[in-house]
């Protein structure tokens, strides 16, 4: 099994290349090999959680052994986290491609759209499997440089406004990881993360060491767009394509934001209480700012964006809240439970944040409006849009039995046995707020007066619908992640991958 | 130690530029300067005090290298820079088509 790593990397990629070539010969090459290869990579992905993982699987470029216990090749490592975090991203860039296929008919460079899609999910798919610092680096560029170029898509004003921000902030934040990547190539003369696992935890524990992981919380912060770092976010996440925002907001900004500062954080470095302590305090206050500029938000997708930051925020409590049991010797199953809600809660945005998305994007494409004020009474109209909105809107507001419910209940629960009680209330209460804004968008978008301006209104094309009627399937059917015989199977590994940093070392 | 603090302080200028610099061009040039300045520090670390190119050849006993994987890293780097500076000017002459000015304040339809 271990050969059929690269293909994660190779197949979008090839397919990248491929696209402007063939495609420009062969009518319909760029969707159908799209949908194909993300298609057979999310079978894949299963297949692999299926077998089970128990240890990492290790694959190493050009076949270089290590010699003397010193790695030379760069690894490709598939660990539960890495298998998990793949699957998403697959799943979403599939459901994303096929429902593009009849939504980006408006735009004319067709070919384009796909390789730069395919680009993206081969770099964020190296990101996510690369055991090496630099080689993290480079596959980060690679699904940035991607994502800039897709957020400027519409090449109109804002598109190209929100675009040039983006680049601005994003190249900052690059400069900032390749800084501290330079930093501890200089401490420890190695670029392989479980070899510099090793000679942290054999004692070189300096203050540069320190330093370098302040400037990698900057750099992944603002990829991630935790508050202070999120400017960018609601420019370019409303600026793109609707299946360009849902693939930023639901899988980019996790696979290169937060997928690298926990693998970092808990495989590689050791951790100090007060790093810890600055991450959850990063994610609550992402939480609070971000719900409550969404409330004030009328643009349809700038809400979605804004509710991005909010429930990233989350994510980060959750999985600090286990990285501060972790570092002042607490109770491991309470951290175990804290991370699986942070991972739990992980996916759950990713599947009903791009659902959100498509279904904003399948508005825009039906009436071409995104101002709330002016939108109304789509709902007998456009049912199924109208209905997996709903689904999705309650899902990530924490209404049962949907996944969201259940994500911020264990984040909750261990918030409370963790004796943190002030992130439990403050968790609750921003629910609550989530609540209220979603619920202003159904009013406002599906319910109430409709608007007689808009003719000729009808339901979405199939693909669209198809996507829509997935994500909408999922929103409950992840709830089951929580029953505990799929939890064993599915979450544990990648919690255990996090708890248990030995674990990750085996790959020397 | 000296360098390492020029390579540094050439970042920080790199960084006031972007920060302070309202002309997108010259935002552009914040950015690659601040780049330059980190592949300068690459190029450092790998730095050996009299050390020769890293080219194994015989009778050379206890020769000193220097480090050559900095250097690699230096060339991928490059090229990441090269292209993300290609980027950022096509936007910035498209900007200059839609708005008419390379003015970042004029710049201004995305607000909230």
């Amino acid at each position: 099994m271990e050969q059929l790593i690269p293909l994660y990397v190779i197949l979008p990629l090839g397919a990248a290349f491929l696209i402007p070539v063939i495609g420009r010969f062969i009518k319909g090459f760029q969707k159908t090999i799209t949908s194909l290869v993300f298609l057979f990579l999310l079978a894949l992905s299963i297949k692999f959680i299926l077998n089970g993982i128990n240890e990492p699987l290790t694959y190493k470029i050009g076949g270089w052994e290590p010699v003397g216990n010193i790695p030379i090749a760069i690894y490709f490592v598939l660990d539960g986290l890495s298998i998990f975090m793949l699957c998403i991203v697959n799943l979403i860039a599939f459901l994303s491609g096929f429902y593009a296929i009849s939504y980006i008919k408006k735009y004319t460079a067709e070919n384009n759209f796909y390789a730069l899609f395919s680009l993206m999910v081969a770099g964020m798919n190296g990101v996510i499997l690369t055991g090496d610092l630099f080689n993290l680096f480079v596959f980060l560029e690679i699904a940035v440089i991607a994502s800039y170029a897709l957020v400027a898509f519409g090449i109109e004003k804002e598109e190209l406004e929100a675009s040039f921000k983006y680049q601005v902030l994003g190249g900052m934040a690059s400069l900032l990881i390749l800084f501290s990547i330079g930093l501890l190539y200089w401490n420890t003369k190695t670029l392989n993360i479980a070899d510099i696992a090793t000679l942290i935890k054999a004692g070189t524990y300096n203050k540069i060491l320190i330093f370098s992981q302040l400037v990698l919380i900057a750099g992944f912060g603002l990829k991630a767009a935790i508050i202070p770092f999120h400017a960018w976010l609601p420019d370019a996440h409303s600026s793109a394509p609707s299946p360009i925002s849902s693939m930023l907001s639901g899988v980019l900004i996790k696979a290169i934001g937060i997928y690298a500062i926990i693998r970092l954080f808990f495989n590689m470095f050791a951790i100090s209480h007060e790093i810890a302590l600055t991450l959850t305090t990063l994610g609550v206050l992402s939480m609070v700012i971000g719900s409550l500029l969404a409330i004030g938000q009328w643009d349809i997708k700038r809400l979605l964006a804004y509710s991005s930051i909010s429930q990233v925020g989350y994510i980060i409590m959750g999985v600090g809240i286990g990285l501060l049991i972790l570092t002042t010797n607490g109770n491991k199953a309470i951290a175990a439970l804290s991370i699986f809600g942070g991972l739990f809660h992980l996916v759950n945005h990713a599947v009903f944040k791009g659902l959100l998305f498509l279904s904003a994007g399948a508005v825009e494409h039906r009436t071409g409006i995104r101002d709330l004020k002016k939108l109304g009474g789509l709902s007998s109209k456009m049912p199924v849009t109208s209905s997996s909105s709903l689904i999705a809107s309650l899902a990530i507001s924490g209404i049962p039995p949907f996944n969201g419910f259940f994500s911020k209940l264990v984040i909750i629960i261990a918030a409370i046995q963790a004796q943190y009680y002030w992130l439990a209330a403050i968790a609750i209460v921003i629910s609550i707020i989530t609540l209220a804004y979603f619920l202003k968008l159904q009013k406002y978008a599906f319910y109430g007066k409709a608007n007689n301006k808009i003719n000729n209104l009808k339901e979405v094309p199939f693909t669209m619908c198809f996507s829509m009627i997935v994500l909408a399937i999922l929103c409950i059917g992840l709830s089951l992640l929580i029953i505990p015989g799929i939890r064993e199977a599915v979450m544990e590994p990648a919690v255990n991958t996090l708890i248990n940093k030995a674990n990750y070392l085996l790959i020397l | 130690m000296i360098v390492y603090l020029l390579c540094f302080i050439l970042f920080l200028v790199g960084l006031f530029g972007v920060l302070t610099k309202r002309n997108v061009i010259k935002i552009v040039i914040g950015l690659s300067v601040m780049e330059f300045s980190l592949f300068l520090f690459f190029a450092l670390i790998g730095y050996i005090d009299k050390g020769i190119a890293p080219i194994i050849v015989q009778n050379i006993p206890n020769a000193k290298f220097v480090d050559p994987l900095p250097q690699a890293m230096v060339l991928t780097a490059i090229v990441i820079g090269l292209a993300t500076n290609a980027m950022l000017l096509a936007i910035a002459i498209r900007l200059y088509k839609k708005y008419n000015t390379f003015d970042i304040r004029k710049i201004n339809s995305l607000k909230g």
